[in-house]
């Protein structure tokens, strides 16, 4: 049997239901979304460089049409989990950005308390569920996420976000088959920036495009443009309309690319400038910027004004953060367990 | 009351607690159409149906990951591991997402989940599949770790940990699952975290757990006819470890021998003899004496297979030893 391609063989994609055109308020809080994570990444890395933010810290410029347009087609009340590169899909969700920085500072009032650090932002009520530091550990769990939204019966689904390096985990086939097998609501997000760490994807993964790893399961794929936030939106939201009306999982692969190291702690000798910097020419920030103003909806005062704006924000989310208390050694033994409600409680207090 | 076996008593739990919360349901290898590899969820499918009796591929970390997830989004999951020996390959699962999701979310998350299935060898099926690996998990904040003896206790610990709202590895032995004991009918909790004295004795105390417990009695029932009387400690928690009752036997009987199914370095044993040693120096009569599995790799030929175990013939050497 020939090898079909699976992007175009098995996208039983709904076409339905179509993605509504945004409003052009919707529009600027979309681009003002993307220039708020860059503005606070770029804080995050200034902070880094002053020995505020410590371990590992992994940034997101250059992706941020992946985050904003992918949760910009969800509900409130659907479910988004991620690897460690999460502090925009904490942001998007509607995380406070002063809990975000707090958490990369390592303050109580961070979103996980101080306790969890770049790679572990979680803002449950928010319905961002992490946050996770293993490649490709989080997909199982998002999984669980979109299986238990089915077997509650509710009409919600799941986005779970991985690196390009994670589609050769096992853990990342294990449960795309089983989401396959058992039609759950889930979309895999691929986002591919053409790195795995230091090693690019000629070199890691066999197979292009990565979309076909679908193709064996029978799941649906999909490719999106991760420089363009509105082919981001178009794709996501078919992708997720599968999963809400035939609970359907769907794998998305999204072309972006990082400009900064895979972490702050990387040099990044394994590629050159001239390709970042030809990179940056598609940047994902300044086309939705040109389209708002080809489109009339923005003006290069209005964006200067947003710039202005968020820039504040990530300032006041530094202050914030360094100003805010170092948590209590006693927080040590604490959120280990859930308190018992159903039996006794029968741990005895770990101080003693 | 009713003799049942460790296997009904634990279907009994599995069962009782599926009809009191619907969140409750049962994933793992052959539980479902093939009512479990080692019957321990028979007749489960036929009465609560494919939506909570779920057979799963051959893919711990799928599905173990997955019901992790469902876990943290509000569903109460009890996973079967064909036997512990598989859960090698999801081992980050449990360790990384279910014991320390919600630490690292400073508090946010719940993972009330139970991972159960067989374990110990004494079967000849070879290193692979003979694993005691309560000494792992017991190392992993935020896991408790089961280890029933008995009928009683695995039903009344299996009720308890599946009403617990955090995540339980619930280690049976496959070597029990035709054990026969009473076992209360209905409604009947164990108390996690609380060992029990199987045995009353006075020259000496045996801490052991799960299989060991049975290779001790067995044991002491040899040695009270040379005039030999034996106190057993039987954790059925390891861990949170109920030290209070070891100590009191210890202080009773001033000479402690741990026997337990673990390979020796850093068995759950050696934690035990730490704090037998630090908080009972002044009691003993005995260094503490401890036998465990012999530290090779499981062989699978009988003769070699029982000689590495702790098995009774070991236990009664080292209890002459330790009165010697």
């Amino acid at each position: 049997m020939p090898a079909a391609d699976p992007a175009v063989k098995n996208a039983k994609t709904n076409t339905s239901s179509r993605l509504p055109e945004l409003k052009p308020q919707q529009k600027i809080d979309l681009l003002r979304q993307m220039m708020l994570i860059r503005r606070f990444e770029e804080k995050a890395k200034q902070a880094f460089t002053q020995g505020k933010i410590k371990g590992f810290c992994h940034l997101y410029n250059g992706q941020e049409a992946v985050a904003a347009g992918t949760i910009s087609v969800l509900n409130e009340d659907d479910a988004v989990i991620t690897a460690y590169r999460d502090h925009a899909h904490a942001l998007v969700r509607g995380s406070e950005p002063n809990a975000c920085m707090a958490e990369l500072f390592g303050k109580i009032t961070g979103c996980s308390r101080g306790k969890g650090g770049s790679m572990h932002f979680f803002d449950i009520k928010r319905g961002f569920y992490g946050g996770h530091g293993i490649v490709g550990g989080q997909i199982p769990l998002g999984t669980g996420l979109a299986y238990a939204q089915k077997y509650m019966g509710t009409n919600r689904v799941t986005l779970a976000y991985m690196g390009d390096g994670a589609i050769n985990q096992g853990a990342v086939h294990e449960a795309m088959n089983l989401a396959a097998l058992w039609k759950l609501p889930i979309i895999y997000i691929i986002e591919n920036n053409e790195y795995s760490m230091g090693t690019s994807q000629a070199r890691s993964s066999a197979g292009d495009p990565l979309t076909k790893r679908a193709g064996a399961f029978d799941m649906a794929a999909i490719q999106a443009n991760g420089m363009d936030v509105d082919d981001v939106r178009a794709k996501t939201f078919e992708a997720v309309s599968l999963a809400r009306t035939e609970s359907l999982p769907t794998l998305m692969e999204i072309r972006t690319y990082r400009y900064f190291g895979h972490s702050m702690s990387d040099p990044g000798h394994y590629r050159s400038k001239e390709e970042i910097e030809a990179r940056k020419n598609a940047d994902p920030i300044e086309n939705y910027k040109r389209r708002l103003i080809e489109q009339k909806v923005a003006t290069e005062e209005s964006i200067n004004a947003i710039d202005e704006e968020v820039m504040a924000i990530a300032q006041a989310s530094y202050d914030f953060a360094d100003s805010s208390a170092e948590p209590g050694l006693d927080t040590i033994y604490e959120d280990i367990f859930t308190p018992e409600d159903q039996i006794g409680e029968f741990r005895p207090d770990i101080r003693q | 009351m009713p003799t049942i076996t460790y296997r009904e008593a634990l279907n009994q739990a599995l069962s009782e607690e599926m009809e009191r919360d619907e969140r409750v349901m049962l994933m793992g290898e052959e539980v479902a159409e093939y009512n479990g590899a080692y019957k321990v969820s028979e007749g489960l499918l036929k009465k609560f149906g494919p939506k909570r009796i779920i057979d799963t591929p051959i893919s711990e970390t799928g599905f173990s990951g997955l019901a992790i997830g469902a876990a943290m989004y509000g569903l109460r999951p009890v996973v079967e591991f064909m036997t512990w020996s598989f859960s090698l390959v999801c081992f980050d699962q449990i360790v990384n997402n279910a014991a320390q999701v919600r630490y690292m979310s400073g508090g946010q998350l719940s993972v009330p989940i139970v991972f159960r299935g067989s374990s110990g060898g004494g079967l000849q099926v070879g290193a692979t599949h003979s694993h005691t690996p309560e000494n792992w998990y017991a190392n992993v904040p935020g896991l408790t770790v089961i280890t029933p003896a008995f009928p009683d206790d695995a039903k009344g610990l299996l009720k308890a940990a599946i009403r617990s709202n955090n995540p339980v590895c619930f280690i049976e032995n496959e070597k029990l699952y035709n054990y026969k004991d009473e076992v209360p009918e209905g409604e009947y909790l164990t108390d996690i975290g609380k060992a029990r004295i199987r045995r009353e004795g006075s020259d000496l105390t045996i801490v052991s757990n799960s299989g060991s417990t049975h290779r001790a009695l067995n044991a002491a029932k040899i040695l009270e006819a040379e005039g030999i009387s034996v106190e057993i400690v039987d954790l059925r928690t390891v861990k949170p470890l109920d030290f209070a009752t070891i100590a009191e036997s210890v202080s009773k009987t001033n000479r402690v021998l741990i026997v337990e199914e673990n390979k020796p370095f850093a068995g759950w044993g050696a934690q035990v003899a730490y704090q037998i040693q630090r908080e009972l120096f002044d009691d003993l009569d005995a260094p503490v004496h401890r036998l465990c599995s012999i530290d090779v790799p499981q062989p699978y030929n009988g003769r070699m297979e029982q000689a590495v175990l702790p098995n009774e013939e070991r236990v009664i050497a080292a209890v002459k030893e330790l009165l010697a």
